[in-house]
């Protein structure tokens, strides 16, 4: 993984090793990647594939305007059409605390809320989200006046290098909206509301943020205290 | 990622006249594919403004889904819950709750396919690059199809979503550029949506270039019961190796009604309605059942493992798909049955 801290790298600089193997993987939605596709033979009677960004044409591109509001500030922006909503936080706005694992959408890492609804922040455009109000962990808490549930996440020790948890937390928040507003998942026996917030619910809910330290035992203890004090 | 002109739309007008510009939705299927330069719009329009995000309870008993009602949503609609529990079923059982909350109806009908060689531009693949060969053949299939494939593609498409909407017999409703100033409006039947591969892969679905999705319309609710099975290699977040979605009436111990498609065989949800017509009157016995998945499976080609050096790898293969179709198929109508 990238340092948190660090501007992430753009893909074309990964090393050449690294991008494929993330595309193999994208191909499943698995970020640990099944093997990978052993190296087309260049068939005799076709060329032999091209790889799709080998030549990338220059071209000029225009600006959009786009008036991001996250935590409650508005930052009016002009940007490449091209950047992420993840890239704008991160590198725009300086707010790294959403964090970059897989940039597909198999990690969760980016969780981000958007009017209260999570969502990746990886795949989405930032030009995309004109003045509607984007939460990060920045404005769940911080460490003079931690959320609750961040509380609740040291206290259960649900992490070891911490790379997941802004986006488990944002996750949890969202996932407890859902499941206050009586949504079914996949494992609940009813489709129909209320729906209890049991661990093997809280599991299936929260499987779209992976831990590569696998704290999820104490991700779903601390999930579970918090939604019970919190209910 | 390629550079585009970005544009919003307003109203439907502007995005059809849009010329040759590409739709983007939840942008969870297309901005993937952008980053990896696989998906190289010169324009986008985003569609995220249009009022298309309703879900209609319409006079005759019909509803309108909007294409652009998040996966989410549409999952937990209390008409959609109350009468097509297959479809909610479906949904929950893809991607994940972040994705699903922006995914949209008509971007997931038009999401394209998981096959690795396609997401792989070192590896040829007819899909992606037209005429270029298929690097797939004898290589690693387990998410690759066994009925409707070609030559020249194995693909299959991913959605859980469609495969639901191909057993309710939904209809895809569009509109297209037409004279100048004008607008043209279609109706297309899920059945005839997505296109077999035959020797042109790369082309998916019946829609025109700069045709737009604006609803997806669901016909009266059936009596009886329904469900949705899912296979896949982890109990969430996969992909289907194999998903099952049906609708059953019983009457009296005999098939009144049935409907049953197939997901994650195929280029297409895989329904074959003449063996329906045939399963109804007859009681779920294994002689009926065995005669609708051997028709349902007719034509099933799977590769068997072909790499001797490494006999325990569980991705080259995908034969295993057919024997496991028609035990989900017959175990599901028989879970159906209890409630139908
Ligand atoms: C990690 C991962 C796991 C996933 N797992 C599953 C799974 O298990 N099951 C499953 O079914 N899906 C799964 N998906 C796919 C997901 O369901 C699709 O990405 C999503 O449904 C696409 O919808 P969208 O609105 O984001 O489409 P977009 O990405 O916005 O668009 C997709 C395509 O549709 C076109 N389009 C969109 N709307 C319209 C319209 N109204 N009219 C005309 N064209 C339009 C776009 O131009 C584009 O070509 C997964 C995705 C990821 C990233
Ligand atoms: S960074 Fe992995 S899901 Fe967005
Ligand atoms: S704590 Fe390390 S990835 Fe979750």
């Amino acid at each position: 993984m990238t340092d948190p801290d660090r501007p992430s790298r753009t893909r074309d600089e990964h090393p050449p090793g690294r991008r494929a193997l993330l595309q193999a993987g994208a191909a499943l939605g698995l970020a640990g990647g099944l093997d990978r596709p052993a190296r087309a033979e260049p068939t005799p009677a076709a060329p032999p594939a091209k790889p799709a960004g080998a030549h990338p044409v220059a071209r000029k591109v225009a600006k959009v305007a786009v008036t991001l509001s996250v935590n409650g500030q508005k930052h009016a922006l002009s940007l490449d059409p091209r950047t992420t909503l993840l890239d704008a936080l991160r590198e725009t706005l300086r707010l790294t605390g959403t964090k970059k694992g897989c940039d597909h959408g198999q990690c969760g890492a980016c969780t981000v809320l958007l009017d209260g609804v999570r969502i990746n922040a990886c795949l989405t455009l930032a030009v995309m989200h004109d003045n509607i109000p984007i939460t990060t962990i920045e404005g769940v808490g911080g460490p003079d006046h931690l959320h609750a549930l961040q509380q609740h996440f040291i206290d259960h020790d649900a992490f070891q290098c911490g790379y997941c948890t802004p986006g488990q937390i944002c996750s949890a928040l969202g996932m407890l909206g859902e499941l206050k507003s009586g949504a079914a998942s996949h494992v609940s026996a009813k489709l129909d509301g209320p729906h209890e917030a049991s661990a093997a619910e809280l599991r299936e809910r929260m499987s779209g943020n992976l831990c590569r330290c696998a704290a999820y035992p104490n991700i779903i203890a601390a999930i579970t205290d918090f939604a019970g004090k919190a209910a | 990622m390629r550079a585009f002109d970005y544009q919003r739309a307003r109203k439907p007008e502007d995005a059809l006249s849009a010329n040759a510009a590409r739709y983007i939705a939840g942008g969870t299927n297309l901005l993937d594919l952008m980053k990896l330069e696989i998906e190289r719009p010169e324009r986008l329009v985003d569609l995220n403004a249009l009022a298309l995000d309703r879900i209609e309870d319409l006079p005759d008993g019909r509803l309108r889904i909007g294409a652009l009602v998040r996966n989410a949503t549409l999952a937990a609609h209390p008409l959609v819950v109350a009468r097509y529990p297959v479809l909610s079923r479906a949904l929950l059982a893809g991607a994940s709750p972040q994705l699903r909350n922006r995914a949209t109806t008509g971007g997931n009908l038009l999401q394209r396919t998981r096959c690795p060689y396609f997401y792989d531009p070192a590896q040829n693949c007819n899909k992606r690059d037209p005429g270029a060969g298929c690097s797939a053949r004898g290589g690693l299939t387990r998410n690759l199809g066994i009925l409707g494939i070609s030559e020249a593609c194995l693909a299959t498409h991913p959605s859980d979503m469609a495969v639901a909407m191909r057993a309710l017999d939904a209809v895809v409703e569009t509109r297209l550029p037409g004279a100048p100033g004008e607008t043209l409006g279609r109706s297309i039947p899920i059945a005839q949506f997505h296109l077999l591969p035959g020797s042109t892969p790369q082309i998916e679905t019946i829609l025109q270039p700069g045709e737009l999705i604006t609803a997806v319309v669901l016909p009266q609710p059936l009596d009886g019961a329904q469900r949705y099975r899912k296979v896949r290699d982890r109990a969430s977040y996969a992909f289907a190796l194999v998903s099952v979605a049906v609708t059953l009436k019983m009457k009296q111990q005999s098939v009144a009604r049935v409907s049953l498609a197939l997901g994650g065989v195929a280029p297409k949800p895989w329904r074959i309605e003449e063996a329906e017509s045939r399963l109804v009157g007859q009681q779920l016995s294994d002689d009926a059942l065995k005669t609708f998945c051997d028709a349902l499976l007719s034509g099933a080609q799977g590769s068997a493992t072909g790499n001797a050096a490494d006999p325990h790898r569980l991705d080259n293969a995908n034969d295993f798909k057919i024997p496991l179709a028609r035990r989900m198929m017959i175990a599901t109508l028989r879970d159906a049955a209890k409630e139908a």
